[in-house]
């Protein structure tokens, strides 16, 4: 760590963690429900809990793309954030509204728009948060050292936040509403997002792998430029079925059987960096995470979302468990495994104590992604019953849903090992402790590391 | 080989270009397309109330619509006309909630206008065009000699 400031993060990075474990928890309400024990139904109903599991969701990426932010742009630009009390403002009115929506969603205040439900006037509040983060940001940026990273981080931010405007205009008729709810979900994911998601990787590969930053900010360009290429007219393959024109059909489905090539760019560039890199850096667990960002979110976005994204195969799947089945795997893969990636490579510069390659880490990292990707396996067989039964068949929905409640058994069972290796993760977070101002010596000692 | 500059181009170039081409592409949609598809002119009073309460109520917290919503319970697009009115309308006032083979839909204090609102909009739902959504099960029914 350079600056003091940078220690923000770690607030950001707590939050997400407890967030994360509360998302967990209403996963397995679901998947108890799913099961046929939906016991919990008069307290907190599916609906509650699923509206819960994905704003959770949400909220503690936001949470840990803020903290990275914080950490990183001090570091790009080479001075102090541009005011920490703010920041810390900031992060408590962020906390705030993020618990409070929670809590509203257990009492019917709530939009049931899928992924947008916080209530309109929260949303504001979110707004005005958004805006204070992006000018604590800017203000830094501006001032200092400017890099081809930091922006395109920053660029990914701004967008993000605009794009979040249309999805608060209220719409009569409900295919419109979807339109543009699919310019918040479609383009922060498969598009802004990854412009984040770009920065961060691009700033972790720097400092791991000890490659020239030309070079590296040069393939994040590409990166970037493949996904928006695909990406802005890709969102069409939410828009087959939807109430849209047909040419959609075919626009869509082009273009977004071309995303997975920016996932695979992705993937490529960080084993290619990784390659030609000098492999000294003592931090073993950051760079498994940094490297399994890179594959597992081209397996989870890139080829599940390929699995799905054409349109006759989307017109069977469309709105099943297949469709969970790639939300998951894509979300663990490039949202959730980035965060956890700048958390392991930062937590050890912020606190000065060096957990970099030890027992509990690295089973961390196991149970955890093999956890995922058996959910994986069992919201697909669940999902491909699902579709052949009900779609193919011809069956009624609940005939099929008894049918297929064996998966989610098998769900649960991996399920319980994915939360195994989370657990194991925040325990490790927690054994950092706090961070404190005399970890600021310790980049230094790895920049010597550096070959290039 | 590429240099960094070319790839910024590269970046900035593609991302307008595509930015350009979808807006007016979603320009069309909203004006003409989907008001086409979707009957626009037709959504009257009710059919806005029936919206309105479906977003208040979260019925896609459990429900599909169009495809889009969670996996818990049935789809509701063509629902109208796969059950009818008579059968929405006992889900609907269900006095201890709608129960379907162990699977529990919530409780609901709906008034008689709330309920005519939501009949319409699943109604004024069961006309919109769809480009096929949802398809007809490809497979014949099972025959009875098994
Ligand atoms: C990191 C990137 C991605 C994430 C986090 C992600 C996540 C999701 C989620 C959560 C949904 C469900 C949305 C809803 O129904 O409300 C979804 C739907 C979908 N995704 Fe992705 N996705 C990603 C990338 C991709 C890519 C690259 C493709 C295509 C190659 C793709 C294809 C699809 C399709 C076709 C659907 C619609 C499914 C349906 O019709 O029900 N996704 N995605
Ligand atoms: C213990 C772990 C988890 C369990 C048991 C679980 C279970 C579930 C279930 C049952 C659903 C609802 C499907 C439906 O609508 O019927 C769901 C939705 C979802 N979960 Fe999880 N989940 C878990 C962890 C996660 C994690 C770690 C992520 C992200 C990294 C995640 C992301 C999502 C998303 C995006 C959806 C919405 C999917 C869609 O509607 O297409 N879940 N989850
Ligand atoms: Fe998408």
């Amino acid at each position: 760590m350079k600056y003091k400031s940078q220690k923000i993060a770690y607030q950001f990075f707590l939050l997400a963690m407890l967030l994360f474990v509360l998302q967990i928890i209403y996963g397995f309400i679901m998947g108890f429900a799913h099961m046929g024990y939906d016991v919990l139904h008069d307290f907190i109903p599916f609906n509650t809990a699923v509206t819960t599991h994905k704003n959770l969701l949400v909220v503690w990426i936001l949470a840990g793309f803020m903290g990275s932010a914080y950490y990183i742009i001090p570091d790009e630009s080479g001075q102090e954030l541009w005011s920490v009390p703010l920041a810390k403002l900031q992060f408590w009115s962020f906390a705030i509204v993020g618990v409070v929506a929670v809590a509203g969603f257990h009492v019917g205040w709530w939009e049931g728009r899928k992924f947008l439900e916080i209530p309109r006037p929260l949303d504001y509040l979110v707004a005005g948060n958004v805006i204070l983060f992006l000018v604590i940001i800017l203000m830094t940026l501006l001032k200092g050292k400017q890099t081809t990273t930091s922006w395109v981080l920053t660029m990914g931010l701004v967008f993000a936040a605009l794009l979040y405007l249309p999805g608060m205009i209220y719409f009569d008729n409900i295919a419109v509403d979807s339109f543009f709810r699919w310019w918040v979900v479609h383009l922060w994911v498969e598009g802004v997002w990854e412009l984040i998601m770009g920065g961060i990787l691009a700033y972790l590969l720097i400092k791991l792998t000890g490659v020239d930053r030309e070079v590296i900010e040069k393939w994040l360009y590409v990166v970037v430029g493949l996904t928006f290429i695909s990406g802005i007219l890709g969102t069409g393959h939410h828009y087959y079925y939807t109430g849209g024109p047909s040419y959609w059909l075919m626009i869509g489905g082009i273009f977004s059987a071309l995303e997975p090539l920016a996932f695979l760019a992705m993937t490529i560039f960080a084993i290619q960096m990784y390659r030609k890199g000098n492999k000294k850096h003592p931090n073993k667990l950051a760079l498994y995470w940094t490297l399994s960002t890179a594959i597992v979110s081209f397996l989870g976005a890139g080829l599940l979302g390929l699995a799905h994204t054409l349109p006759g195969v989307n017109l069977y799947t469309h709105g099943t468990l297949v469709t969970a089945m790639h939300g998951h795997l894509a979300f663990w893969g490039a949202y959730a495994s980035l965060i956890l990636a700048i958390i392991s490579y930062s937590m050890p510069l912020m606190t000065g104590r060096n957990i970099f390659d030890n027992r509990i880490g690295h089973l961390a990292f196991w149970c955890s992604n093999i956890g995922m990707i058996a959910m994986t396996a069992a919201f697909a067989a669940a999902g491909v019953a699902q579709v052949y039964l009900e779609r193919i068949a011809g069956y009624d929905f609940m005939t099929t849903a008894i049918e297929i409640q064996p998966h989610f058994f098998v769900l649960i069972v991996a399920a319980t090992l994915f939360t195994t290796g989370i657990v194991l993760f925040i325990i490790n977070f927690f054994k950092f402790g706090k961070p404190t101002d005399e970890a600021l010596q310790t980049e230094e000692a790895f920049e010597a590391l550096k070959t290039v | 080989m590429l240099s960094k500059k070319q790839a910024k181009i590269f970046f900035l170039g593609g991302t307008i270009l595509f930015m350009l081409i979808f807006i007016g592409m979603s320009v069309h949609s909203l004006m003409v397309g989907i008001p086409e598809n979707t009957n626009d002119s037709e959504i009257d009073d009710q059919v806005k109330l029936g919206k309105l309460i479906w977003e208040e109520q979260n019925c896609m917290g459990c429900h599909t619509i169009m495809g889009e919503g969670a996996y818990y319970a049935p789809e509701l697009t063509r629902v109208y006309s796969r059950r009818g009115e008579t059968y929405i309308h006992a889900v609907l006032t269900a006095p201890e909630g709608w129960g379907f083979r162990g699977r529990r839909m919530v409780k609901y204090d709906f008034t008689e206008e709330e309920v005519a609102g939501l009949i319409a909009f699943l109604k004024w739902m069961d006309k919109t065009e769809l480009n096929g959504f949802p398809a007809a099960p490809s497979l014949p029914p099972p025959s009875p000699a098994h």
